[in-house]
């Protein structure tokens, strides 16, 4: 360990700008820009992230006279990544802004990100003027064109009257239902053009109607299924946090005795530290929660789509199980998993429905025994020899004995995304913040910076990869200038490790574009940007240097040199069977 | 040189169920494994009447890889409305996808797969090459086709019905030099006297 070379105390002693206080309560609208802004302000909108640019300075200059804090960012996908982590945290729509053209595409990653992943989002993108649309204008794209596939819905605001509107119903649609990202285009003639329509508080469209409580026929029979259950096992995702059903899933695991199991979006939906969890399913899930997937016989899945890192092969995914599937989005019913009982609605209020219909809890002494054993004979180890390269899973656990119970995890994505959800023990919702459904590297160091400003009193640690920290780096800078409290844990492993567990698994070790040793001196890039910089290189270090870095009262990197070599297990081959993975590459080879 | 070895029974030592699963994630009997075969689904579909719907829509389609066979958009009586008529040939769970995705687009107000026997009309022009404008003129009457234009040269015939009805118009007129031919896709309504608004068609469930 060392902190090295030219660091100074950056200290800013500057109180932070606070947006200037002339404003009043109900301003009125003069401009388009004007009642785009309003708009956001009545949707509670505090915060925004973007980058200037010509089509979108007129709506950039109507937020001179905002409260909304903005924060610029070094790349537009900053902003993006940063609003979406905002919203995840939050619960509230993160807003991103960016001008035409390259900003919008630069958006683009970020917008995917939160459509895969059903972040609440809203972005708001200038356009060129509306006389110059279609003519290849300067810094012209289709950006309602690009995003149409990746947004819950996006709009095209040219009529300055109507913008307004646009904005509020953008927003309502990012927040209601399933979340997601919206889009409002907004050309730069209609900005500017004067209008005094006052936009109004957001409300989704007419045609817009998620369901909220599930059919009670069903209702009926899947409580009869779940009772009559010998070997019960819940899935709990994404949307138990989105629909902010914890608790009631807390409670009814409990009451009824019923194993679960999480998605990596679900972490932290039911507390790993609970006897009946059994921890997180899949490509790199626990042996317990992968073999109980597999063998269960009622599987309740709630707030989850069925991804294919989640079920594997579909034709050995839960062969054996009655499938209830709780969603709110009917065309996730059937996608990828047929469900015998599809229960259409609101997690939380269709856990309430099941609850009041259930009268006895499954007889199930015997399966919980089973999956118990499985905890006991799949536990996530790992060596740490003295005399070896350190080892990443330490360093992750070190990390979350010190941390506080409900810090925020951020990650980038590749093996060390994989440790972060192995060796963290997740208990709380709203504290996993990772590129699930997308795998987006460079997602971590600007997702800190929306989670730490959308949870202030939190604590945010990142564990990236060095080739993800590469990606979106720049955003350091951010973090510094905000004077966030923020620790950044580069898993540095000189490769783009991910890939290069595939090459040796499944390439024969043919080890294409997967090294770097050519990678910066993180503690020192740190320091540079002002941020606090360490290096880790021994055991025996990891808990100082995690301590100092905490204690550090602004951004601190972590540069850990870990293990090149060290790979993730278990893991099921993409399209395997779940209870069939491997705990090392041998076993690899006999899949 | 690959670490990471972690302990526990290996995977043929370890409970294994014996059912399994189809492509489309419905479990099946391992000794008569269902598949299901493509079928023609018509779509009818009340949509906003708004800019880029269209794009939305056939958008969705081509990247959530349903076969279009055709799709027709138009105006309603409502100004704010246009309806829009997709034929799609999918598995069985394909077209319930289709009709949820489709369902799920905001702009979208309702979507009803329509019985078989419902209304099915589509439109073609046949430009045919006439040395025997009279030939082409009474093969056209078998088929209700109506000559639209007449040049020295060419004929062409307008034919209105199902698509099998076009399909065996345009082989008719084979036998003279068929130079050109145009097809819209098809317009399809419900028969009776329900019709569809928000909630779909009266009838429908
Ligand atoms: C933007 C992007 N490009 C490429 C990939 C493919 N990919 C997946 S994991 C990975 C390696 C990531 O390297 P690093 O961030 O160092 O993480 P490590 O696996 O070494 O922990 C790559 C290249 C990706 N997920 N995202
Ligand atoms: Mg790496």
């Amino acid at each position: 360990m060392s902190e090295r070379a030219f660091h100074q105390d950056p200290e800013p002693d500057s109180p932070g700008d606070e947006a200037d206080d002339g404003s009043d309560d109900a301003r009125e609208v003069t401009t388009g820009a004007e009642a785009a802004i309003i708009a956001l302000e009545e949707a509670g909108v505090d915060m925004a992230f973007g980058v200037q640019g010509g089509a979108i300075m007129p709506v950039y200059d109507a937020l001179y006279d905002s409260d909304i804090e903005h924060i610029t960012m070094a790349h537009e996908q900053g902003a993006a990544h940063a609003a979406d982590a905002y919203g995840i945290v939050s619960g509230d729509p993160g807003v991103a802004m960016a001008t035409s053209g390259p900003g919008a595409t630069n958006l683009v990653t970020g917008i995917a990100d939160a459509s895969m992943d059903s972040d609440p989002m809203i972005a708001l993108t200038g356009q060129v003027a509306t006389d110059f649309v279609g003519n290849d204008a300067f810094q012209e794209v289709d950006t309602v064109g690009i995003t149409q596939p990746i947004t819950k819905q996006n709009y095209f605001a040219g009529d300055p009257d109507t913008l307004g509107e646009d904005v509020s119903e953008a927003f309502a649609l990012a927040d209601a239902g399933r979340q997601g990202p919206t889009l409002v285009d907004l050309p730069k003639d209609a900005s500017k053009a004067e209008t005094d329509v006052q936009p109004v508080s957001p409300e989704t469209p007419d045609t817009y109607h998620p369901p909220e409580t599930a059919d009670e026929a069903v209702i009926e029979a899947a409580a009869e299924a779940l009772e009559e259950a010998d070997r019960p096992a819940i899935l709990s995702g994404g949307g138990v946090i989105k629909g902010e059903a914890h608790d009631e899933l807390r409670a009814f695991a409990r009451e009824y005795e019923i194993p679960v199991i999480t998605t990596m979006p679900g972490l932290g939906g039911f507390p790993e530290t609970d006897d009946l969890s059994l921890g997180m399913a899949g490509m790199h899930g626990t042996g317990a929660a992968n073999l109980a997937i597999t063998n269960c016989d009622v599987l309740l899945g709630i707030g989850t789509r069925f991804d294919d890192r989640l079920t594997g092969g579909v034709d050995s995914f839960a062969p054996d199980a009655d499938v209830i599937h709780v969603e709110i989005d009917p065309a996730e019913i059937n996608k990828n998993i047929y469900a015998d009982y599809p229960l259409l609605g609101d997690a939380e209020r269709v856990l309430e429905q099941l609850d009041d219909e259930l009268t006895e809890a499954p007889d199930a002494d015997e399966w919980r025994a089973q999956c118990q054993t499985w905890t006991e004979e799949y536990p996530l180890d790992y060596e740490t020899p003295e005399d070896e390269p350190l080892k990443p899973q330490y360093v992750v656990e070190r990390f979350a004995e010190h941390a506080d119970d409900d810090a925020i995890v951020t990650t980038g994505v590749g093996q060390h995304q994989m440790w972060a959800c192995q060796f963290w023990t997740y208990t709380e919702p709203r504290t996993w913040v990772s590129s699930n459904g997308l795998g987006t590297m460079g997602y971590g160091v600007p997702s800190a910076i929306g989670a730490k400003l959308g949870a202030p009193d939190r604590e945010v640690v990142t564990f990236d990869g060095d080739g993800s920290f590469l990606m979106t780096m720049q955003e350091l800078s951010v973090a510094v200038r905000e004077d966030l409290d923020i620790t950044y844990v580069i898993l540095n492993n000189e490769a783009i490790g991910m890939v290069r567990q595939w090459q040796d698994g499944f390439y024969e070790g043919r080890r294409m574009a997967s090294e770097y040793p050519w990678i910066p001196e993180f503690d020192l890039l740190a320091e540079s940007f002002g941020a606090r910089g360490f290096r880790l290189e021994e055991h025996d270090e990891v808990d100082d240097v995690i301590k100092k870095a905490r204690e550090y009262d602004g951004p601190a990197v972590i540069d850990a040199i870990i293990d090149p070599g060290e790979n993730v297990y278990p893991m099921v081959p993409s399209g395997g069977d779940n209870g069939q993975f491997a705990l090392n590459e041998q076993q690899l080879d006999t899949l | 040189m690959s670490s990471g070895e972690l302990p526990g029974p290996a995977p043929e030592e370890r409970m294994r169920p014996e059912g399994r699963r189809n492509e489309q994630g419905i479990r099946i009997d391992p000794e008569a494994e269902a598949t299901h075969q493509p079928r023609y689904a018509v779509l009818s579909a009340l949509v906003k009447h708004e800019p880029g719907v269209l794009a939305e829509v056939s958008g969705l389609f081509s990247r959530r890889q349903f076969n279009i066979e055709s799709l027709t958009v138009g105006p309603t009586t409502d100004d704010g409305v246009a309806r829009m008529t997709i034929v799609i040939e999918e598995p069985e769970p394909g077209v319930e996808q289709a009709k949820k995705q489709l369902r799920k687009l905001i702009p979208t107000i309702a979507v009803e797969e329509l019985q078989p026997e419902a209304m099915r009309r589509e439109l073609a022009l046949v430009k045919v090459r006439a040395e025997k404008p009279d030939d082409v003129q009474s093969v056209a009457e078998m088929y209700n086709g109506q000559a639209v234009d007449a040049s020295p040269n060419a004929v062409t015939v307008e034919i209105t019905g199902s698509k099998q009805k076009i399909d065996a118009a345009i082989e008719a007129f084979e036998q003279f030099d068929v130079e050109e031919v145009v097809r819209t896709g098809a317009a399809a309504l419900e028969r009776g006297a329900e019709t569809m608004d928000a909630n779909g068609y009266a009838s429908g469930e």
